[in-house]
């Protein structure tokens, strides 16, 4: 295992600060102090680029907020011919496919990464880990191109006529009207592929994470090998894995172009996973370059400002949960 | 084997800590509970569950196995010599090339590793170095966060500082709000294989008179370069493929460009015009430039995990 090249993000090895004073007899030279300045410098680069970002988001979202206030995100009619404009179609179809695809990704990502960290022979650990992995370096763009071309075909005939008539579900609300290939279960799919290394890769971390003698404790009171996992390793692993399972969340409600090409920009709200839907991200991308007046583009930005503090809270979210179980290790 | 709880579980255990689980308790009472199951039941289970995690493994690769099958099967159907040195044909056409997106993604790349790389090493060095002081563990944070924020809001971002006052499209601000993206994947990378750096070889460089900033550049740096030069690999290979914030940067451009106040064409971009375009050669032609942008990334990252023979994670784009 290379687990010294590669250690888990977040994994603190503890370094006697490198600035001990008592190394340099003759205080700091302009050399000394031009390199701090300049790291230092780096280092400040990035809070003050979210800082950046996030007063240029709001300042151009502002004018949108101002004019319509709280009923931008309640309002569900967005019509930019009328200058009229809700977010809520948007805000709905974000946080529908990422759950959606949250419900897909999760049992498969945690089986993965329970099978790597765990039960695979090791002969077939690193080629299903480099695959996996290699899930996440797919350009969106690619998985975009690829879902209209392939999946939502097989959506349309195979999936939802299976969903809908086979399992006599189209009575529900969730899986009526007529199977349109590009809706909300597309988008959903599309991003449960996304996201599931991210999700894997994180949990794998936190599973390797827990100590060796807690397995072996379990196994040598006589659990079986399912129940070790069960009973030792995900109890002790269990923030990190929600945590990994967070980050996920956070990716699938950013994601953008493969999102904009599968889930048909249609900005309503339905109950059905078969009609079209709409993302914050894909109404930013779909309508950014052919807005004209200030209102629309201010909007879009307004709808970005909201993307952005619910993706900054599910992240902060979901790094405290990993760190948890990094600092129990490293404690 | 049979199982039989063991004496000691009358007696209970002390807890660690009040966050630790009391993992003997459990297992202790949960075991007490089996034993009242027949063995072979839980042995057949856990089979099952195994089984589950094998399936599981095999359903999450299916889907790349298909994406790289269709991919090639049919990117090499539309791949030809003129793909490469071509500019894009005229609607409806057939023929024409994506020479000019694939010279604008390496411009882009550039671009954004002038950005990105010096923010980054430099913001990895002082997080490294300055470890357990409250900015740098901020700092640290502050990259996952920034990491974290989705690739069109950066776009919008950079729309508003470089496209809006200027008046125009441009390169730059495609380039600019790429290197943004790439600055935290540097960032963790480069600090990640500084701290793997003995602090001995550190220690000797101070001891032998060599002052703090040299120590740190021709000693820890050059100790860690070939990771943070993977790291920085990785980063370019993420970045390549982003469309997003290229989408009202950058733009896009049918014509031979490679000015960097002017829009761009980018392979991401053309892509997505293309695989969403009524004409069937276009789609066949956004084929042949998923097949090159994939063979770009693919080779950037596994050229990266070569070089360090890194064998699980995600590299440094977790």
């Amino acid at each position: 295992m290379s687990e010294p090249l590669h250690p888990a993000p977040g994994i603190d090895i503890p370094l006697p600060p490198a600035n001990d004073s008592g190394l340099s007899p003759r205080g700091r030279s302009p050399g000394d102090r031009l390199y701090r300045g300049a790291t230092l410098a780096a280092a400040l680069a990035i809070p003050l680029l979210i800082v950046l970002v996030a007063i240029e988001v709001f300042v151009g979202g502002w004018p949108a907020l101002r004019e319509f206030g709280v009923s931008f995100l309640t309002s569900s009619e967005w019509d930019p011919a009328n200058g009229v404009y809700g977010a809520a179609p948007a805000i709905f179809g974000t946080l529908v496919s990422s759950a959606l695809a949250l419900l897909l990704a999760t049992p498969l990502a945690l089986g993965v990464a329970i099978f790597l960290a765990e039960f695979a022979p090791s002969w077939l650990r690193q080629p299903v880990a480099f695959l996996v992995d290699l899930l996440a370096a797919i350009p969106s763009v690619v998985y975009g191109f690829w879902g209209i071309v392939f999946l939502i075909p097989i959506l349309r005939e195979s999936v939802m006529p299976f969903l809908g008539e086979t399992l006599g579900l189209a009575s529900t609300p969730f899986f009526s009207g007529p199977a349109y290939g590009r809706s909300m279960l597309a988008a959903g799919v599309i991003l449960a592929i996304m996201i599931l290394p991210y999700i894997s890769a994180v949990s794998r971390e936190v599973l390797m994470a827990v100590p060796r003698s807690q397995r072996e404790a379990a196994l040598a009171l006589g659990a079986t090998r399912w129940e070790m996992i069960r009973d030792a390793v995900v109890p002790y692993a269990k923030s990190g894995l929600f945590g990994g399972i967070i980050l996920g969340l956070g990716r699938a409600l950013g994601e953008t172009m493969a999102v904009t090409m599968v889930i048909g920009n249609r900005a309503e709200i339905s109950a059905s996973l078969f009609a079209p839907g709409y993302t914050m991200a894909s109404v930013i991308a779909n309508e950014f370059t052919e807005a004209t007046d200030d209102l629309h583009l201010s909007a879009l930005m307004a709808i970005g400002a909201v993307l952005l503090i619910i993706t900054i809270i599910v992240n902060a979210i979901a790094r405290w949960l990993v760190w948890r179980v990094s600092r129990e290790r490293s404690a | 084997m049979t199982t039989s709880p063991p004496e000691t579980s009358q007696r209970p255990v002390p807890e660690p800590s009040p966050r630790q689980t009391p993992l003997a308790t459990r297992v202790q009472r949960a075991a007490a509970e089996r034993t009242a199951r027949s063995i072979r039941g839980r042995r057949i289970r856990s089979r099952i569950v195994i089984g589950f995690m094998y399936l599981a493994s095999f359903l999450a690769v299916l889907p790349l196995v298909l994406i790289l099958f269709h991919l090639v099967r049919e990117g090499m159907q539309s791949i030809s010599p003129a793909f490469f040195s071509q500019l894009p044909a005229p609607p409806g056409d057939p023929g024409g090339g994506m020479a000019n997106a694939i010279v604008g993604t390496l411009i882009l790349i550039s671009i954004a590793a002038i950005v990105g790389l010096p923010i980054g090493i430099g913001a990895g060095l002082y997080v490294a170095e300055n470890r357990g002081t409250r900015l740098a563990s901020t700092v640290r944070f502050l990259a996952d966060v920034l990491n974290g924020l989705p690739s069109i809001v950066i776009g919008i971002f950079a729309w508003q500082v470089l496209v809006r006052p200027i008046g125009n499209f441009s390169a730059l601000a495609g380039g600019i709000a790429l290197g943004v993206m790439m600055v935290p994947l540097v960032t963790r990378s480069t600090e990640e294989m500084i701290r793997l750096v003995p602090n001995s070889l550190r220690e000797a460089a101070l001891a032998l008179g060599y002052s703090e900033a040299r120590t740190s550049l021709s000693i820890v740096l050059r100790t860690a370069l070939p990771g943070i030069v993977t790291g920085a690999l990785v980063a370019v290979s993420r970045i390549a493929g982003e469309t997003a914030p290229l989408l009202f940067t950058a733009l896009g451009n049918q014509f031979w460009s490679v000015a960097l106040d002017q829009p761009i064409a980018a392979l991401p971009l053309q892509i997505y015009y293309y695989a969403t375009s009524p004409y069937e050669e276009q789609r066949a032609l956004a084929w042949a430039g998923a097949l090159v942008l994939i063979g770009i990334v693919l080779i950037i990252s596994l050229g990266a995990r070569m070089a360090t023979r890194n064998r699980f994670g995600l590299g440094s784009g977790d």
